[in-house]
């Protein structure tokens, strides 16, 4: 009495230990992803990441459009860390075209980077707080966020999607007063961080669900080939902005955060401190920005590459992000791969909550620093 | 006897008549009270289900943010069972793959439910009109109450969604 | 890049092919109208070329004395090295840029169609955290498959062997890359669908056969 399946199904042996869950890809988390767990009790026994449902085709998109049309959708994976995402795609068309940047331009794109670093990595706070039951952690850094959004939407016009970076400068100049409102709110800013502190990174609530959870190792952490705050927190050494600067972060005066334990705590600890980093790299930037100047280099109209191709990299959020282009003699990019450190990160999510208990998950999980919407493309 | 008189057909027009006027004699008097309160009960509690599907989430966070904070509006924060949820905020671009899992989630939910499309791409797919695997809007998944432009919609844009939705519950039927 | 199928055009964005554009306004009218406006009429890429920087020199050197002629080193630049070699050669090619020279992780893993030659270019980009100095090196390492007209993902002649033996990091980019150009890898554990959905029954979508609607 078997029927026949029809191809690509299959039963799965029911085993009464086991039992499968379906986590997602709507749940009281961060949407949009689905992670197939197998538990044994309260134990994971396995995990299957199936990301994918926010795939929306950016590369194919880019290959119908000319350089410049290709900018306000290629923002769009990661909205609140927008600068971050369009800086690799404007170096390599830089590259590409052989367009050089005025000096004045390089600071302002520091700038916007590191406050748009400070705006994703809030939000990311903000949810890892509700992720783990903590509601003031929602509400702090959501109200300080907006401070930062305020600056940028000064500088730029938009509230989140800023199209600011464009291939030859910034968009348009600094409005006026702004160094001093700069430096007002990241000196508000950093007197604010240390009171994160007190209420969630002392909290023997949060240590105890974090500490020792998701150990990654750092022999895995390079074999896995994870990138960002993962792989610092694991005690490797490596950030693009020091490791390769581009613009002119190598004048820039500021630390690579790295810690060694290589749990979930180590994992939410650093992009926090990565903000103090921040906000000094935003102040020397300040300090040694020329006064005035032009800001942008005019493109000619429907600009074309030459048969060449260029892979470049910056670090954002959520680790090294990298355009590879591929041009030839048109004005729409041949192919546009964008690697992202979401996808990357990926990789780690069956090895580490393998073993792990069910109730440690959403730690993991959002540790990771991984926004599915960047990772699908 | 009595089986000709349940028979709806054959039965007296005189009964059928008196019936029914009594029903409308009762909707009136007490269905508009009712409708009130059972309204009045349902805007001020609108629970939203947290189904994060692109972008738009983000400002969908900062809609709950102290800055915006729309729980004043009477719409709750939303982290929560779906089966709870009367309210389902589509957040930005629907995928191919995307797409019966909104409808599942949907079905799940208890009537009454309200859609809110949030964003361009939720609408007509907006700045994605041309991609292989994204929605031209969501009316042909689930029957949208409001719209909401832009891409993405400033929290406060979302809030005035979610009050004009207050207005169309208030006007709506209780019962 | 090497691939000879295209065009070697040169860069036509002088003075005169823009002012035809504008047909209303001549020839100086229109020099004119543009440098009001400070756009300047520089060829698009710089015809100057850049020096060979003596450490990536060094690298591929390394790489070109041991393959000799099963590999073609195609640019070294700043920072950047691309070589590329037959798809029977790469696993050894990529053994020994992991143990001798001390690359450690894949970035990413690439696709490029190429319908004209009929092939497809599989892109490894290649970096290291061990090593201080490589760190700011990217190796792309770069191999093409066939590439069938009618492609059937999976049993037809386009496939290749995994890196993951290697680069354990390439799993989930090796199977975006199979969806995405149709490229089976022989010896990957998991060539499951990713990011598609699960009804997906086109060809593979970044394949420059799959046109995008409208356009």
């Amino acid at each position: 009495m078997t029927t026949p399946l029809p191809p690509g199904i299959q039963l799965e042996k029911v085993d009464d230990r086991i039992m499968t869950l379906n986590v997602g890809p709507q749940h009281p988390g961060s949407g949009h992803m689905r992670l197939i767990i197998k538990v044994d009790g309260d134990y994971i026994v396995s995990c299957d990441p199936d990301p994918g449902y926010v795939h929306r085709g950016e590369e194919k998109m880019a290959e119908y459009r000319n350089y410049i049309q290709n900018i306000p959708h290629l923002e769009r994976p990661v909205i609140h860390d927008s600068s971050n995402i369009l800086y690799p795609y404007c170096l390599a068309v830089e590259e590409l075209l052989g367009i050089e940047v005025p000096e004045r331009a390089k600071y302002i794109r520091v700038i916007a980077a590191e406050l748009n670093r400070c705006i994703y990595t809030l939000y990311w706070l903000a949810i890892y707080g509700i992720f783990l039951g903590h509601s003031t952690m929602f509400m702090w850094p959501a109200g300080d966020r907006e401070l930062f959004i305020d600056l940028l939407e000064a500088m730029s016009g938009a509230r989140v999607t800023h199209a600011y970076l464009v291939p030859g400068g910034v968009r348009n100049d600094l409005p006026a007063n702004f160094e001093e409102r700069c430096l007002r709110q990241v000196d508000y800013f950093e007197k604010r961080l240390k009171e994160y502190q007190a209420i969630f990174y002392k909290n023997p609530i949060l240590i105890s669900r974090t500490e020792g959870t998701g150990i990654l190792s750092r022999t895995d952490a390079i074999r896995l080939g994870t990138t960002g705050s993962v792989l610092r927190a694991s005690g490797v050494n490596y950030d693009i902005r020091k490791k390769e600067p581009y613009d002119v972060y190598e004048n820039m005066d500021f630390e690579t955060v790295v810690m060694k334990e290589g749990d979930s705590y180590a994992r939410s600890y650093i992009p926090y401190l990565e903000m103090f980093e921040s906000c000094r790299i935003i102040r020397d930037a300040i300090r040694k920005m020329p006064k005035s100047g032009s800001v942008r280099t005019k493109l000619k109209p429907n600009p074309k590459g030459g048969n060449d191709e260029v892979y470049k990299r910056v670090e954002s959020g959520r680790g090294e992000l990298g355009y590879y282009i591929v041009s030839n003699n048109r004005p729409e990019p041949y192919r546009v791969k964008i690697s992202v450190g979401s996808f990357r990160n990926l990789i780690c999510m069956p090895y580490l909550l393998k073993g792990e208990l069910l109730g440690n998950m959403p730690s993991v999980y959002w540790g990771l620093n991984y926004w599915p919407v960047e990772a699908d493309r | 006897m009595l089986k000709e008189f349940f028979n709806q057909e054959t039965a007296p027009h005189a009964t059928n008549v008196l019936v029914g006027k009594l029903g409308e004699v009762l909707v009136r008097a007490v269905g508009k009270p009712l409708d009130y309160a059972i309204n009045w009960g349902r805007i001020w509690s609108l629970w939203p289900v947290h189904l994060e599907t692109a972008c738009c989430s983000v400002e969908f966070g900062a809609a709950s943010s102290p800055r915006y904070d729309v729980e004043r509006f009477g719409i709750i924060e939303a982290f929560g069972s779906l089966r709870q949820c009367d309210l389902i905020v589509v957040m930005g671009t629907i995928t191919r793959k995307m797409a019966p899992r909104l409808r599942m989630v949907y079905d799940q939910m208890p009537d009454p439910k309200y859609v809110i499309a949030m964003g361009a791409c939720a609408i007509t797919g907006g700045l994605y009109f041309d991609s292989y695997n994204v929605l031209p809007g969501i009316d042909g998944v689930l029957p949208v109450d409001i719209y909401v432009p832009g891409c993405p919609p400033r929290p406060e844009t979302l809030i005035q969604g979610c009050m004009l939705l207050q207005e169309k519950i208030k006007r709506m039927k209780g019962a | 890049m090497s691939s000879e199928n295209e065009k070697d055009e040169q860069p036509s964005d002088t003075v005169a092919a823009h002012s035809e554009d504008t047909e209303s306004l001549s020839k100086d009218e229109a020099k004119k109208f543009y440098e009001e406006k400070g756009i300047d009429f520089s060829p698009d890429s710089p015809i100057h070329p850049k020096p060979i920087p003596p450490f990536e020199k060094s690298i591929s050197d390394k790489i070109a004395s041991k393959f000799n002629s099963k590999i073609n080193v195609d640019y070294v630049r700043e920072s950047r090295i691309r070589v590329s070699t037959k798809k029977e050669d790469i696993l050894d090619v990529a053994f020994f840029i992991r143990d001798e020279l001390g690359y450690d992780h894949a970035v990413s893993v690439s696709g490029v169609d190429y319908p004209d030659s009929k092939e497809i270019e599989v892109v490894y980009h290649l970096g290291s955290y061990t090593d201080e100095k490589l760190a700011s090196q990217v190796l792309t390492l770069a191999t093409r498959v066939p590439r069938e007209e009618i492609p059937n993902p999976g049993k037809d002649s386009s496939r290749m062997t995994s890196l993951r033996e290697v680069f354990y990091s390439v799993e989930f980019h090796e199977r975006e890359c199979f969806e995405m150009f149709g490229v089976y890898f022989e010896g990957h554990p998991d060539n499951r669908r990713l990011l598609l959905p699960e009804d997906w029954a086109d060809i593979p979508p970044f394949r420059k056969d799959f046109k995008i609607k409208g356009r």
